[in-house]
């Protein structure tokens, strides 16, 4: 099956291309180079058009227990997004906390081809991989979340061999069928059962007399050695707390040159300053990542309305419990592996707190400088649902109606923002790069997240509309795999994207420690832990793509 | 497939604690549990099956003439009912898929006891640990008006005095307390270092809870005697939980079968949450057998909600009053009942005058209303699967034992969507 695209504009940042005119032939699933004199089974004409390689979100919270907490928690706010089922598509329900099948297509609506859940509790990923199983349209993977199980902080506690430590990681990503890593307040979530309510970067887990901040640079050493694409996904200490902003610079200086990625730092970017105690550190943040090219962030960018915050870190999620709204927080201890917090949230536009958050995160977008370490995310469903991307990439590209929205928010919050100062408007290349070529790159998604030859055949279609906001929110067509999925922002037909794993090596002796542990003080065998391809490729029904890695370093 | 194999690491699916150190043992003669062996698992894995014909109004049939039978009946039906679901995660994403095709409704036969707890969750929220958490970390076990022994018989031996435990609470320094009359035999036999009983009946827990929160609270109460529990045994309660590093409250929402007994859980979930504020408490649930927990969170995450839900206009439409099935059969709602019931052959489908679909474990005893029944395997013995554990975190394999050469429940309801 060969299909053409002709006459689009490109916008590939990977490849280089800037808005030149180009044809696209993709030949069973992937891009191919030119074909002058094939005769194409379907030719698209896409004259005009804005051509970019499918969007590719890199942290949402789309699959897992938490996410069915919360799905189970808020009846009333699907009652106002309720789907009915259609010849192509499955019945769901909708806004901050979709049901799959509707998370799927949304996403694929909005011209995205791969999203990746980034914290899936080992002890929950065989959940977490069904629900992934049960989001059509979109690849997915997962990031196995570390840094608060007991076994790798008796390791830590214990001085127990560096190798072991990258050992146990590895172990962890195969058992998981996990493609990255992530840390959520280091240690925090461990202290938080030992009735620890704060943990800072160098302050001692009460019980393991360990730091988070030795957490840290143990994890992302151990990926960085264990040729693992993505680095340590990092979600600091202190989230939500004002003042936070220092752990957040301490933790990217005590990199040291590690690579590390520092996620939703809107969260994590709070001063002290002002007559409410509350400030930006966005400026700060910015100009510290800026001069580290070892660091990259997403933002979790907030947008006012209803939604719900979901969480690994039970600590933090405890201390805002208060705030919920409505009045129904969840928190969680979970198998001496993790735990997790799940707080509904309103976001109000008059609030001097969120409407700081917000302009927070513009700030955040606005002062880093380079695209290409810095992902276009809202942290869905803690920052905002992520169908309001398309709303954020207009205020990121359109100074003015950035500047209409900011006239809006609380005044005081207007009176502590550096936002109206900022000029900066991004690029189609710019939002290329942040929401493809980007996360694709740093994910090590090598066939994704651009237009090349060898690609895979993901490309969403739009009208070259100057309302971005309207461009963005419905793609002309959508393709995965070279088939034709959503066409005028509506699926027209449903596919069952891959999932992405990757596989470090490691050393099979550490099973034996491990079986030992789980005997002694699990609920649940070795053997059963760990999630085999099957339940993937068979119960799922999806295919798995093992992402290459480098070799171990020593 | 050997005459006789052993398995190990395998996991039970016959209540909802999943318990996955058992061996088991297949021979000619069946199915024997060699190691981790229960009442309930010994009653689920060695039970004789009978031989068993798919029928259609009790005349023995070919498997496809049941399904065609079957998709005929729900083709036609207005308002079919999807109860009993006792199958495991595959079995109820083919659930979702017909009743959503078919307009119907799903709720599973447990699940009356479940929205005792539902309810708590979706108007105020709870905290809740885990098995492998509580195994570890509690030196304070609250049992509220529970017979847990009788749910998960291995629960004593496996959580609360387990041999090891990760953080020095071994079994001889954990305090059980039982709130309830005649609850406590099994925590006296387990080997911990205290039990004290709170004996009351079922629907004087939420009383006795309501007190203990106000005396936590600083509150004076009259003297009070609630059915032998005096303000002496609230108060030695109250420092009890003043003094415990992990305390966990535990129930089952099945033991408080009374009216509004959802506001019994909402005073366990209250005093976790009063404790909260200055140490740590969290809450475990527990029942869940017949994949009552699977088909709660699976039908959660494909509908956004966890049963009780219509398709009737297309879209998920949730009442957990309205679409509860045991009240909609009793008012002549809906005109056909498909049962599903995997594990034991007594979860049988209630007495109602509609056509029912029996898919069904060879042995029940099929009421006088099945038109179309269809033998099906229990996952874990006949077929693998996976089903979610009470805690509504873990999920386990099960493994195919080779018991019986029957389909699975996703087998034979994609056969009946795919003849409608």
């Amino acid at each position: 099956m060969l299909i053409k695209l002709t006459g689009g504009k490109l916008y590939d940042p990977e490849n280089k291309i800037s808005g030149e005119v180009r044809d696209i032939y993709v030949e069973d699933g992937k891009i191919v180079a030119e074909r002058p004199d094939a005769k194409p089974d379907r030719t698209y004409d896409v004259k005009g058009r804005v051509v970019m390689a499918g969007a590719i979100d890199p942290h949402t919270h789309i699959g897992g227990g938490k996410m069915t907490i919360a799905r189970m928690l808020l009846p009333e706010d699907h009652q106002h997004d309720l789907v009915a089922r259609t010849d192509v598509t499955r019945a769901g329900c909708g806004h901050a906390v979709p049901s799959t099948h509707l998370a799927g297509y949304r996403y694929a609506e909005m011209g995205y081809t791969a999203c990746f859940e980034p914290a899936m509790l080992p002890a929950n990923a065989r959940q977490a991989h069904m629900e992934l199983g049960d989001t059509p349209m979109v690849d997915k993977g997962a990031f196995a979340m570390l840094g608060s199980d007991d076994f790798f902080l008796r390791q830590l506690s214990e001085k127990k061999d560096f190798e072991a430590i990258k050992d146990y990681v590895a172990w962890t990503m195969h058992a998981s069928q996990a493609l990255a890593v992530k840390v959520v307040n280091p240690g925090g979530i461990s202290a938080f059962k030992f009735n620890q309510r704060k943990l800072d970067l160098d302050e001692e887990h009460v019980y393991y007399k360990v730091t988070p901040r030795q957490i840290v640079l143990n994890l992302a050493r151990a990926l960085q050695e264990l040729g693992v694409t993505h680095p340590l996904h990092i979600h600091g200490c202190n989230l939500g707390v004002p003042g936070n902003i220092e752990s957040t610079l301490e933790t990217i200086r005590a990199a040291d040159g590690l690579r590390m990625h520092m996620t939703h730092t809107q969260f994590l970017s709070y001063g002290t300053e002002g007559d409410k105690k509350f400030s930006s550190g966005a400026a700060r943040l910015a100009e510290l990542v800026n001069k580290s090219p070892n660091v990259s962030i997403d933002v979790g960018q907030v947008m006012f309305g209803q939604t719900c915050t979901a969480s690994g870190d039970s600590m933090r999620q405890y201390a805002i419990a208060k705030s919920a709204h409505p009045k129904k927080p969840v928190v969680m201890d979970i198998e001496c592996d993790a735990g997790c917090g799940v707080v509904p949230m309103r976001y109000r536009d008059k609030s001097f707190v969120n409407a700081l958050q917000w302009a927070i995160g513009l700030e955040t977008f606005l002062l880093v400088d380079d695209p290409w370490r810095m992902f276009l995310t809202t942290d869905h469903p803690n920052g905002a649902p992520f169908y309001t991307y398309p709303h954020l990439i207009r205020l990121l590209m359109d100074k003015s109606f950035r500047d209409d929205a900011f006239q809006r928010i609380n005044a005081d919050a207007q009176g502590a923002s550096i936002l109206p100062t900022i000029t900066r408007e991004y690029t189609l290349d710019e939002i290329a790069v942040m929401t493809r070529a980007g996360p694709a790159r740093s994910l090590g998604l090598k066939d994704r997240g651009h237009l090349g030859i060898g690609a895979a055949g993901d490309i969403t279609v739009y009208k070259d509309d100057p309302n971005r906001e309207a461009m963005f929110v419905k793609p002309e067509m959508v393709f995965k795999n070279g088939e034709l999925i959503v066409r005028n922002g509506k699926v027209v037909k449903v596919v069952q994207g891959a999932t992405h794993v990757a596989r470090p090596e490691y050393d099979k002796g550490i099973e034996k420690p491990l079986k030992d542990y789980f005997d002694r003080f699990h609920t649940v065998r070795m053997a059963n832990f760990k999630l085999a391809d099957e339940e993937i490729v068979r119960g799922d029904k999806g295919a798995i793509v093992v992402q290459p890695t480098a070799p171990r370093m020593a | 497939m050997p005459d006789t194999e052993l398995f190990e690491d395998v996991a039970c699916p016959f209540c909802g604690m999943l318990c996955d150190d058992l061996e088991v043992e297949r021979s000619a003669g069946g199915l024997k549990v060699r190691k981790g062996a229960c009442g309930r698992a010994v009653a689920g894995f060695e039970r004789k099956l009978p031989a068993s014909n798919p029928q259609v109004r009790g005349k023995a049939v070919s498997r496809d003439e049941a399904v065609a039978e079957a998709a005929r009946l729900i083709g036609q039906a207005s308002l079919p009912l999807y109860g009993g679901l006792a199958t495991d995660v595959e079995g109820m994403r083919a659930v979702m898929a017909l009743a959503e095709r078919s307009g119907g409704v799903v709720d599973h036969a447990l699940s009356e006891a479940q929205y005792r707890n539902f309810k708590v969750l979706q108007s105020v929220g709870w905290t809740m640990s885990t098995l492998t958490e509580t195994r570890n970390r509690a030196d304070l076990i609250i049992i509220a008006g529970t017979d847990v022994a009788a749910l998960h018989q291995r629960f004593f031996e496996r959580i609360v005095a387990p041999p090891a435990s990760m953080f020095g609470v071994d079994a001889k320094k954990r305090t059980v307390v039982v709130i309830g009359k005649g609850l406590d035999k099994a925590a006296r036999n387990a080997g911990v270092g205290e039990v004290v009983t709170l004996p009351c009946k079922p629907e004087q827990v939420g009383e006795v809870v309501g007190a203990l929160r106000a005396r936590l609270r600083g509150f004076t109460l009259n003297k009070l005697d609630i059915d032998g529990v005096t303000l002496a045994d609230i108060d030695a309660l109250a420092g009890r939980c003043r003094k415990a590093a992990y305390g966990v409250v535990v129930w089952a929402p099945g033991a408080f079968d009374f009216p509004h007994a959802e506001l019994t859980v909402d005073q366990l979930a209250g005093l976790v949450k009063d404790l909260s504020t200055t140490q740590r408490f969290a809450g475990l649930t527990l029942g869940g057998a017949e994949g009552a927990t699977t088909a709660a969170s699976v039908s959660t995450w494909l509908s956004g909600y966890p049963m009780r839900v219509s398709y009737a206009s297309g879209a998920p439409e949730f009442d957990p009053d309205r679409y509860a099935i045991a009240r909609m059969l009793g008012e002549g709602e809906g005109d056909l009942l498909v049962w599903i019931a995997s594990y034991s052959p007594d979860l049988v489908p209630p007495k109602t005058d509609v056509p029912t679909i029996v898919l069904g474990t060879p042995g029940m005893k099929l009421p006088k209303s099945t038109h179309v029944f269809i033998p099906i395997g229990t996952p874990g013995l006949d077929h693998a699967g996976r089903l979610i554990r009470v805690d509504s975190v873990v999920s386990l394999p099960l493994k195919d034992l080779g018991r019986a050469e029957l389909p699975s429940a996703a087998g034979v309801l994609a056969a009946i969507e795919a003849a409608l």
